[in-house]
């Protein structure tokens, strides 16, 4: 039987060296990892990234932010971020527990590629950016192009995501997030809406995200009702066309009716959440 | 150059330096538990999803069983034996929650204890929203966790310090300590080290035939010490627990029925099995076809499950009495409908697990159970091994809940200790446990209650299709009990009730708290609201009208001449009925999105087997040193029994029930005092218990020559024995003791009056009952069609309260069951497989109980106690289906009323 290790290097450099040669496994928080694991153990090598020097934590980079990849959900709940975040903290506190937001990592959430995650929504809100490393070098896609589908990442073998980069969005810029479920805590969304809304001074909305999530096999943001809500007070009644690229499915969670009829809902009550503060 | 970890990984746990050398992969819970001893961290998923395991690590909670042990080199790791030994905090929690009884079965404690230290360090004072922020990621099926957050935040002490702790007395459980240090020792902490380990190979299929291949070669190949099959078992391959419908076996032979049955197990090395995959087991599966519910099963052209059960009907149940066709003719108003619920999970956060090893020629089986006789019965058949060369020694029971009344692990235990003739051991995972243990039944009722213009029922007829799974588990118990109890707690003179178990390709449905009477509840208690609604009463007012009494009999024609409580419990909701309505009228007044509802409901429950004799025998002794040994064979899986059995047998002898010492459901040492189920061991080993205690009591003074009203005064050596002015010493040193060291012992038996039931189910089903009523109030979010409960009021005729701490426990227990039945939760095979896809409830979800012990004392019980356990649940959801239709104007008629179901209804109805 081919020897497994387990490779904890403290370097990027290292770390990609390790990767490069396959058969290796990354993992962080584990906290997707060991629910997801084989009958009798691991097959590959493991990669910790959790020694990595500099993959973890939140940062001023350039004209934005930028978050480690091994920043865990708790490190996002206790940073000193604009209110534009507030949305993120918000999911940051919903993902699973405080268990698992003490281990579970902001790029872990990213390429388990659930349709359900949590902090997708919220990040897709902020316009992130992914940036990827390799031993060949670095890339950046947009969030949004890189869940592909459901489990699905755009990562080539060899490649891991190194950090979130995440714009400066207007000062005045006020993000909001809900998450519905069948039980108070620990639950996998039913539906999930983020928003991030900015005003000019009188109050009408000049900047407007809204993302979904778990109605459709990638979280979605909703460009027309995005545009339908700027230059209002908020109070757009949201359409069909607005949910155009969502396409829930009925399961054990909810009916795919239901989950429409709910996105609905929770997008007017988070629109105003993020206009009332 | 590589990185790798060194081979050894360095940790302080609890303040000490470590060196572990973990696999590849290992869980740090792994590494705690089995290389370091640390059996304080509990296991009950390995996903992340229960907490159980929680640890602190540089003081940030974290799940241990999902990080990979070498994380935590250079980290400083805590759990909750060293914080409870060495931080002050810590102790004053453990002690708080020993006072609050916020521990029951202990499994999910040291979870609990661990993340409320990490809050108190931040916050010591901190609000019910940040306590259950911060416990949320610990699930708990017991307690209903408001007894944690009374706990965390400190609040006033719910037990009293009583020095005698006789009846009535509200003291802190018995064996409270244990739980809260983390030292309680359940069904995976007493393997010894060096004990094989125990994969059982399962169906991935409803209906499959299977075949092996080369199990030789592959046991080589594997380097595992044993696989098992159906011919290794050299007795009966069957289990069950019914005379007569003993009909599943240990191993399937050729043909497997449910979707994780079992058809062989690997016995190896724990390090050769941590590396097996039981994918690469040489079984080869020819797909059947299937039926999964009741309908599909009962069609024409179903595949049959047994032979000579024509139609998949296992049996049915059957209660008739008076003309219930007329009653319904001449009814005022008829209400019927038809009413669903389907398979609920027991998720007690123990999975089954357990130990073996053969001892001079003797099999020993160490293992979480709710009946530790009737395991030893059934490993007698298995075994086909003479009784004597058998015992059970139950371990302490994470959670049962019904589910651990029926065997799991024990024969593959006792099987594969026997095969090797080495100490094994075995764990279920938790997908393990949920496909292959007993579910509640589901169900499919069509109902019809008639009632005249005065509100008086005329007329109920209950036809209950249950689907009982695969095998017949309890399934005939609960087509049993279910005509008798479909009435509810109500005079009904003209009745006609029939259940009927049939047979599908699902787990084996079984015992889960009610036995089938909380889904009948949910029927009759709905139904009744429609009645009360279309004749214009007053809904607690029309329950009242029919609720029984003395003198009145019941629908099998029983009468009880006293003891009959539930009246007393209607009219104890009356002055929170009146004032939430109000409170309820007033908030919905500006039309908002939220409504709010309140409902109620009632319930009661036979306590002890149907009709059937359930005895239990009580043993105690003296040791020469004065003290008092207890032999408490009635299973405690966190209700309280230990506490309870040694409250009434301290009264009956009149000593302190801190001079007792407990021993445990031994087979060996200890008689059978029955099974923990039925809600019987208050009532029944309590009977037991207070005999025992009288006739030891008769024995000490009888000995010293004093009256009946001498007070016995135990001490180191002797028992003084007052008798007003005159003290009798009895010097036990001078008594002879027996081969168990007692110098005086008893042991004496209880068993219910009962008489049969004749063939239209009329007869003396049990001899007592227990009575129950519950308020609910909560909101519906008329967009979302979310529900939040916002208060319960529980009023329970317990007959003579034992121990008013452990009740309010089983109470608020009961109450977050029913609540996750009625809410959120649903078995589907296949698909909610684990404890994130089966929901159960958080603590953010059971709002505050209010619990009213109400006492009509029953002639039967013991100092007039009656039992209380699975009474709890039986209200609660039809209450919380009520008061949806009261905040909604919606009656639900399919459980779980999920906020799709509920908002579909809502929208179906025009009301959104």
């Amino acid at each position: 039987m081919m020897q497994i290790e387990y490779f904890a290097p403290g370097d990027l450099g290292e770390a990609l060296d390790i990767l490069s040669r396959g058969g290796v496994r990354p993992v962080a928080g584990g906290t997707d990892f060991y629910p997801s694991l084989p009958g009798g153990g691991p097959r590959d090598s493991l990669l910790d990234l959790t020694r990595i020097e500099g993959l973890r934590g939140i940062a001023r980079q350039g004209g934005g932010w930028r978050i480690g990849a091994a920043t865990r959900w708790s490190d996002v709940v206790r940073a000193d971020l604009p209110p534009a975040f507030d949305g993120l903290k918000a999911a940051a506190r919903e993902v699973g527990s405080v268990q698992i937001q003490n281990a579970g990592t902001v790029a872990g959430n990213l390429v388990n590629a659930s349709p359900a995650a949590d902090g997708v929504p919220p990040l897709l809100t902020l316009d992130a950016e992914v940036e990827i490393a390799s031993v060949a070098g670095r890339r950046v896609v947009p969030l949004e192009r890189f869940i592909t589908g459901v489990r699905q990442v755009d990562l080539a073998p060899g490649e891991m995501v190194v950090a979130l980069y995440l714009p400066d969005l207007p000062e005045v810029a006020r993000g909001a997030f809900s998450k519905l479920g069948s039980r108070a805590y620990l639950v996998i969304s039913i539906v999930m809406v983020a928003v991030v809304i900015g005003r000019d001074g009188a109050g009408l909305i000049d900047h407007a995200r809204v993302a979904v999530g778990a109605c459709s096999p990638v979280a979605r943001r909703l460009p027309a009702l995005e545009a339908a809500l700027l230059g209002t007070r908020g109070d757009v009644a949201v359409t069909p066309a607005h949910l155009e690229p969502l396409s829930p499915i009925d399961d054990v969670r909810g009916s795919g009716a239901y989950r429409l009829e709910a996105v609905g809902a929770l997008i007017g009550r988070t629109v105003r959440e993020a206009m009332d503060g | 150059m590589d990185k790798r970890v060194d081979a050894e990984t360095m940790f302080r746990l609890n303040g000490r330096e470590v060196r572990v050398a973990p696999r590849v992969g290992e869980r740090l819970s792994e590494v705690l538990r089995e290389r370091l001893g640390a059996r304080d961290v509990k296991v009950g998923c390995n996903a992340g999803d229960c907490g159980a395991c929680t640890v602190l690590i540089d003081g940030a909670p974290v799940c241990a069983c999902l990080m990979p042990a070498q994380q935590a080199a250079g980290a400083k790791v805590e759990t909750v034996a060293g914080l409870v030994a060495d931080e002050p905090l810590a102790a004053d929690l453990a002690r708080r929650f020993e006072w609050q009884g916020a521990a029951q079965c202990g499994i999910c404690t040291p979870g609990m204890m661990v993340s409320a230290v990490a809050l108190l360090r931040d916050v010591p004072a901190p609000s019910e929203g940040q306590v259950m922020d911060a416990l949320a990621g610990v699930l708990c099926r017991c307690t209903g966790y408001r007894k944690i957050i009374d706990a965390v935040m400190g609040r006033a002490p719910g037990a009293v310090a009583d020095a005698d702790g006789h009846m009535g007395a509200a003291i802190e459980r018995l064996d409270g300590r244990v739980k809260v240090t983390g030292a309680e020792r359940f069904g995976d902490d007493v393997a010894t080290g060096d004990a094989l380990v125990i994969k059982v190979i399962r169906s991935p299929h409803p209906h499959a035939r299977f075949s092996f291949g080369d199990l030789d070669g592959f046991a080589a190949r594997e380097g595992v010490e044993a696989v098992l099959t159906a011919g290794d078992v050299p007795g009966v391959n069957l289990f069950g627990v019914i005379p007569g419908f003993v009909d599943q076996p240990v191993f399937a032979e050729g043909v497997a029925r449910f979707r994780g049955e079992a058809v062989a197990a690997v016995v190896g090395a724990a390090e050769v099995m941590a590396g097996f995959d039981p994918a690469r087991f040489p079984v080869e599966w020819e797909v059947l076809a299937d039926v999964q519910g009741v309908a599909a099963a009962m069609s024409e052209d179903a595949p049959q499950l047994h032979g000579g059960r024509a139609g998949n009907v296992m049996c049915s149940g059957f209660v008739a009495h008076g003309d219930v066709e007329a009653a319904l003719g001449r009814a005022e108003v008829v209400a019927e409908g038809v009413f669903e619920t389907g398979f609920v999970e027991h998720a007690y956060i123990e999975p089954e697990a357990g130990f073996a090893e053969v001892v001079d020629g003797r099999i020993e089986v160490h293992a979480c159970t709710q009946a530790p006789v009737m395991d030893l019965d059934t490993l007698e058949q298995v075994l086909g091994m003479e009784r004597a060369r058998i015992r059970v020694v139950p371990t302490a029971t994470g959670g049962g809940f019904g589910s651990k009344l029926d065997v799991s692990v024990q024969p593959y235990l006792a099987l594969a200790a026997l095969k090797t003739g080495r100490p094994v051991r075995i764990t279920y995972e938790r997908t393990e446990s949920m496909q292959s243990t007993t579910k509640r039944h589901p169900s499919r009722m069509t109902v019809r209650i008639g009632a005249d213009a005065e509100g008086r029922i005329s007329g109920l007829r209950f036809d209950g299709l249950f689907n009982t799974g695969a095998y017949s588990s309890w399934g005939p118990t609960v087509a049993n009990r279910v005509p008798v109890h479909a009435s509810g707690p109500y005079a009904v003179g003209d009745y006609r009730a029939e259940a009927t178990g049939i047979h599908t390709h699902c787990p084996p449905s079984g015992a889960f708290r009610g036995f089938g009477v909380p889904q009948a509840a949910v029927a009759q208690e709905s139904l009744f609201d429609d009645l009360a609604h279309r004749l214009g009463i007053d809904r607690l007012e029309f329950r009242m009208r029919n609720a029984l009494t003395n003198g009145v009999p019941t629908v099998c024609g029983q009468v009880f001449v006293q003891g009959v409580g539930i009246r007393a419990c209607l009219e104890a909701l009356r002055p929170a009925w009146e004032s939430e309505r109000a409170e309820a009228a007033r908030l919905n007044a500006d039309g908002g999105v939220v409504r709010r509802g309140v409902g109620v409901a009632a319930g009661w429950y036979g306590c002890g087997n149907t009709s059937l004799p359930n005895p239990s025998t009580i043993k105690a002794g003296v040791r020469a040193d004065g003290r008092i040994v207890l032999h408490q064979g009635a299973a405690d899986i966190g209700q309280g029994s230990n506490t309870v059995i040694a409250q009434i047998f301290a009264t009956a002898l009149g000593v302190p029930v801190s001079r007792l010492d407990l021993v445990g459901g031994d087979t060996d040492v200890t008689p059978d005092a029955g099974k923990t189920s039925a809600s019987r061991q208050t009532f029944v080993s309590g009977n037991a218990a207070r005999l025992a205690g009288a006739a030891l009591r008769a024995q000490i003074l009888q000995r010293v020559n004093a009256g009946e009203e001498a007070v016995i005064v135990p001490g180191e050596e002797g028992f003084e024995v007052r008798e007003g002015a005159r003290v009798h010493r009895l010097d036990l040193t001078a008594l002879e003791p027996d081969a168990e060291g007692y110098v005086m012992r008893v042991a004496e038996s209880y068993d219910p009056p009962t008489r049969p039931l004749d063939a239209n189910g009329q007869g003396h089903p049990y001899a007592q009952f227990g009575y129950a009523a519950h308020l609910c109030v909560l909101e519906v979010d008329m967009r979302l069609g979310t529900v939040k409960p916002v208060r319960f009021v529980a009023a329970h005729d317990v007959g003579h309260a034992v121990n008013p701490l452990l009740i309010e426990g089983q109470v608020e227990g009961g109450i977050a069951q029913g609540l996750g039945m009625a809410l959120m939760e649903e078995y589907l095979p296949g698909r909610t497989e684990n404890l994130h896809d089966y929901l159960i409830p958080t603590i953010g979800d059971m709002p505050p109980v209010e619990t009213l012990i109400i006492e009509e004392p029953d002639a039967h019980g013991p100092y007039g106690a009656k039992g209380l356990g699975e009474h709890v649940l039986i209200p609660t959801a039809p209450a919380i289906l009520n008061a949806i239709r009261d905040a909604t104007g919606v009656q639900m008629r399919r459980l779980p009323v999920t906020p799709a179901r509920l908002k579909a209804a809502i929208g179906e109805a025009g009301h959104v």
